[in-house]
């Protein structure tokens, strides 16, 4: 059991589902976040507090390949604890739909 | 491990709890090199993981796995069974250490300050999921649960799992580490109604959706609210966050009024607007009297018509209060320590509810020990403190029989193995049991 993060988060990164994290288990793409499915303890607490409602039990439609998604990218990506940098642009993104074709970014985040 | 008396600095940690825990991270990654003592009144550690997160959600306490892995690292180490005040005191741990850190929480319940508010059935929130939680100090509470209905008072997520747990069945419970002697008296009890009532509206309660959501997913629960009680909608002058938290929070109170309360053998029935006047009973509780309010910039205002319920219990789930440890001040509000951003004094801080007052979820804890680790890093003066190696010979002197991380796996590993059934574990709940595991 897990929550997850998805397309949503790509390009807006606001990054308040951090604070929430009891088990710091997000991990920082370029351009967005993803939860270690493993680290997770599917408290939930970070679910409300997405500005986009990027973030979704794994029991909801739809969620078996955000779960391979940020399995996979967690793997791949630096852990982050505490909020960074949030895109000037941020907002905009919010509305965007298909994100993922478009805008994902595999790369991790620079550090 | 080592007993101390290394070149880095002493760190005392006073609770066990996720605050502690989170402390002892924060200052490891702040101070490489720190010895850090975790002083913990029980044999068993993890605080409000164990004895307050509910016994059904046993996913969320999995964030013992996190903190399992902190008390391992060869700096950390837990000092069980001690007792600030009984055993030892701050004053005592200032001198064998370059900063305590206090993180005890706030363990006690805010009264339920009405009339008849002391009667046999009133409970408060602390010790009834103490009771359930099989915590030491509450495991004796055998609480009145013989009536048709319960009244739980409060909107936060407490007043929701006790709700849950009191309507739950017994096949719901078997995969829960609910106390024993809890599930055998909820197995006798024939609760048909839990009344969860609050001071304030739907908009303004304090519920997480995730825990709504569950109250609509019981087998022999439904949830119930009242559809003139319920708001069309969130209001605009909110903050985007609250509109969209209420918001969700609202589609499920929603859903709660149009809920047919016969679908199902027990009731979980949300009351908004109400808030206690008295408490009635001969002896006993047998009901519990509300006066209507109403919400006028962001106060509370009776209306004068009342509303009775009958019920053979009244559960406050109003919040907490902190004891004074060491005789330090208490805040006004009687739910934290008086502190400046942490600091209490010199070499004496104080982290998680204990210095911010009881809210928050359990992360909200992690980010407060950061600030106070960065605060305590940049105080630091580091002496030529003895840490656990000047401690330790004093609780000998004084007869205390310290219990320490392997010995909190032999009683963890004893409780796997009593479990029975779907359990994960059969918990001790009298200290007496844990020592005696050890051979104590």
């Amino acid at each position: 059991m897990t929550y997850v993060v998805t397309e949503a988060c790509i390009k807006c990164k606001f990054q308040d589902c951090l604070q929430s994290c009891p088990a710091t288990c997000f991990y920082e793409g370029e351009n967005m976040l993803v939860i270690n499915p493993e680290e997770c303890i599917d408290c939930g607490a970070c679910e409300p507090e997405c500005p986009a409602e990027a973030i979704m039990p794994d029991t909801a439609p739809d969620a078996a390949k955000w779960v391979e998604f940020n399995r996979k990218y967690s793997a791949l990506w630096p852990n982050i604890r505490k909020q960074g940098f949030v895109p000037d642009d941020a907002d905009d993104w919010v509305e965007v739909e298909g994100k993922l074709e478009e805008h994902f970014s595999p790369a991790p985040a620079a550090r | 491990m080592t007993t101390g008396h290394g070149p880095g600095p002493k760190f005392a940690i006073v609770g066990a709890g996720p605050a502690g825990f989170y402390a002892a991270e924060a200052l490891d990654i702040e101070c490489p090199g720190a010895e850090i003592d975790i002083i913990e009144r029980l044999p068993t550690p993890f605080g409000l993981i164990r004895a307050g997160v509910a016994p059904d959600h046993q996913t969320t306490k999995t964030i013992q796995d996190a903190f399992e892995q902190i008390a391992q690292r060869p700096n950390v180490r837990i000092v069980g069974n001690v007792e600030v005040d009984r055993d030892v005191t701050i004053a005592e741990l200032a001198q064998f250490y370059d900063a305590v850190v206090l993180a005890s929480g706030a363990p006690d319940d805010a009264p339920l300050d009405v009339p008849g508010g002391d009667l046999p059935g009133v409970y408060g929130a602390a010790e009834f999921v103490g009771w359930y939680n099989a915590h030491p100090d509450h495991a004796g509470l055998e609480p009145l649960l013989d009536r048709d209905s319960v009244v739980v008072i409060g909107n936060g997520n407490v007043a929701i799992d006790i709700a849950r747990i009191l309507s739950k069945s017994a096949a719901e419970l078997a995969t829960s580490d609910i106390a024993a002697h809890a599930s055998e008296r909820l197995a006798q009890a024939r609760i048909s109604d839990v009344h969860i009532v609050g001071r304030r509206g739907p908009l303004e309660a304090k519920f997480t959706t995730v825990e709504l959501r569950e109250l609509g997913e019981l087998e022999e629960a439904v949830a119930v609210a009242e559809s003139h009680q319920i708001p069309d909608a969130v209001g605009s002058d909110l903050s985007p966050r609250d509109r969209r938290v209420k918001g969700k929070n609202l589609e499920c109170f929603k859903s709660f009024a149009q809920a047919d309360p016969s679908a199902k053998a027990r009731r979980i029935r949300f009351q908004f607007n109400a808030r206690p006047l008295n408490v009635l009973g001969n002896g006993r509780v047998e009901a519990i009297c509300f006066e209507r309010t109403r919400v006028e910039n962001g106060q509370v205002t009776g209306t004068g018509e009342t509303l009775e319920i009958a019920c053979g219990a009244v559960i406050s789930a109003i919040g907490y209060r902190a004891r004074p440890l060491g005789g330090l001040a208490v805040s006004a509000t009687g739910d934290r320590l008086t502190n400046t951003d942490g600091r209490i004094a010199p070499g004496l801080y104080v982290v998680g509810w204990l210095r911010r007052g009881p809210s928050g979820k359990i992360g909200t804890n992690r980010t407060d020990a950061e600030e106070v680790a960065a605060l305590i890093r940049s105080e630091l003066v580091v002496g030529d403190k003895p840490g656990l190696a000047g401690l330790k010979p004093l609780l000998a002197s004084r007869n205390v029989r310290t219990t320490d991380y392997v010995d909190w796996k032999k009683i963890e590993a004893a409780e796997i193995a009593a479990a029975l059934g779907g359990e994960p574990r059969r918990k001790f709940a009298t200290m007496h049991e844990m020592l005696a595991v050890l051979g104590a």
